[in-house]
């Protein structure tokens, strides 16, 4: 009994030492003491980042070699490189928190562990890759310039290094957009139509409104959190919406009116309902997505364990010299 | 089949140009140093962010304690005098 309460009062100790830090705006370290709360929620969110990037990949992969020139295929290419390079990353920063890649990896593919669910939906055209750049990646540009000042160190780093990136991607989707608007009629159509589908999933990828946000209080506290969903939402709409303007896409949304007194857009009702039907796994593409990672990832596994002979072969070598 | 394997884990250390520190920039996997150079390559410099790689493996690094830090990192405070502006210097004096 008394050791319980003696561990008890320890805990309260460096709980409170913890957060005295984080209240400093200190960044906490991989070998600094953390609550395990603190450890879970970042384990839960970073390798969820890092799942969103890798599955991304996939959308715009479909339309690599359909891609309408050499310099759009070669744009295509190196963004989603980049998207490979920012799982990598994260992957990386997450695994200073004491989890493997391969339990990351294991999390995913057994559903405990979610990516977006903005990757659910399927690219159905060309002016589809034009609106995940520019919406798609515009609204995760919003998240991440917030996640830059993120409160644990090695997260905050692979943020900065992201974010340096991702405004490529946001310009390439809206060059795509602003060329097409520019064309044909039926091209302009397109870009419409493309627009039509992703920008109410874009709205949802913020997440829950902060009434509903289950994992945000303890995530404000301990400032991983530096800005509330709805607050990024607004964000992202006030800025996307004047991009739209001026190349003539219509925001597909009925109830949308500049508010002048909160100097912001007011918007329409989300469709919650749809968001909750597909992260439930009743999206248009979330058992293609998962069971094309798998795939690849067993197809892949004799690469990994040539690798592995190789060295094992080397290092032989070297002792017998 | 062997357990799946996700290779070891390397530290990245980049300078971003000649004469530079070498500064972390995160970390690969790679089942040998040739790979880890590769893939650290791949991963870290895709627009020019270095002219030379470093890659360490995960395991080789020594980190310390945050325990040991009033120990390892207070003594310099009472050691003014390591910091130039302790001293007082004669007026006129210049360059110095």
């Amino acid at each position: 009994m008394e050791l319980l309460e003696k561990t008890e009062e320890v805990r309260r100790e460096l709980l409170k030492h913890f957060e005295e830090k984080i209240e400093r705006g200190d960044a906490i370290e991989p070998r600094d003491k953390m609550p395990d709360a603190y450890r879970k929620h970042l384990i839960r969110q970073m390798s969820q980042h890092a799942h969103s990037e890798v599955i991304g990949m996939q959308p715009e992969g479909n339309w690599i070699t359909r891609a309408p020139s050499l310099r759009a295929k070669q744009i295509l290419l190196a963004k989603i490189q980049d998207e490979g390079g920012h799982g990598l990353y994260l992957y990386s920063a997450a695994e200073t928190l004491g989890i493997s890649r391969s339990e990351m990896i294991a999390q995913l593919h057994s559903g405990k562990a979610k990516y977006s669910n903005i990757f659910n939906y399927p690219a159905l055209t060309w002016a589809d890759v034009g609106a995940i750049g520019w919406l798609v990646d515009g609204a995760a540009i919003v998240n991440q310039v917030s996640l830059q000042r993120t409160s644990y160190g090695p997260y905050s780093r692979a943020m900065v290094r992201i974010c340096k990136e991702e405004s490529f991607h946001q310009r390439q989707g809206y060059e795509i957009m602003t060329t097409m608007m520019r064309g044909t009629k039926d091209q302009q159509e397109m870009a419409q139509d493309a627009m039509n589908r992703w920008w109410w999933p874009s709205l949802m990828m913020f997440g829950p409104h902060d009434s509903e946000s289950p994992h945000s209080g303890d995530a404000v506290k301990w400032k991983i959190k530096r800005h509330s969903n709805d607050e990024l939402r607004q964000k992202f709409i006030d800025k996307t919406v004047q991009q739209a303007q001026v190349i003539g896409l219509k925001i597909p949304d009925t109830d949308l009116k500049w508010n002048e007194s909160k100097g912001g857009y007011d918007h329409g009702a989300i469709d919650w309902n749809e968001f909750y039907r597909v992260i439930s796994g009743n999206g248009p593409c979330n058992k293609q997505r998962m069971e094309h990672h798998k795939k690849v990832h067993n197809e892949g596994a004799w690469v990994r364990e040539a690798a592995e002979a190789y060295r094992m072969k080397q290092e032989k070598k070297l002792i017998h010299l | 089949m062997a357990v799946d394997s996700q290779l070891a884990s390397w530290e990245v250390f980049m300078q971003s140009k000649p004469g530079a520190n070498y500064i972390h920039a995160g970390g690969v996997h790679a089942a040998d140093k040739n790979m880890a150079l590769q893939n650290a390559r791949d991963t870290y410099t895709r627009r020019g962010e270095g002219t030379s790689i470093w890659v360490v493996p995960t395991d080789a690094i020594v980190a310390s304690n945050p325990d040991d830090n009033d120990m390892l990192f207070d003594p310099a405070n009472d050691k003014v005098y390591r910091m130039p502006t302790f001293y007082t210097m004669p007026e006129g004096a210049k360059a110095i």
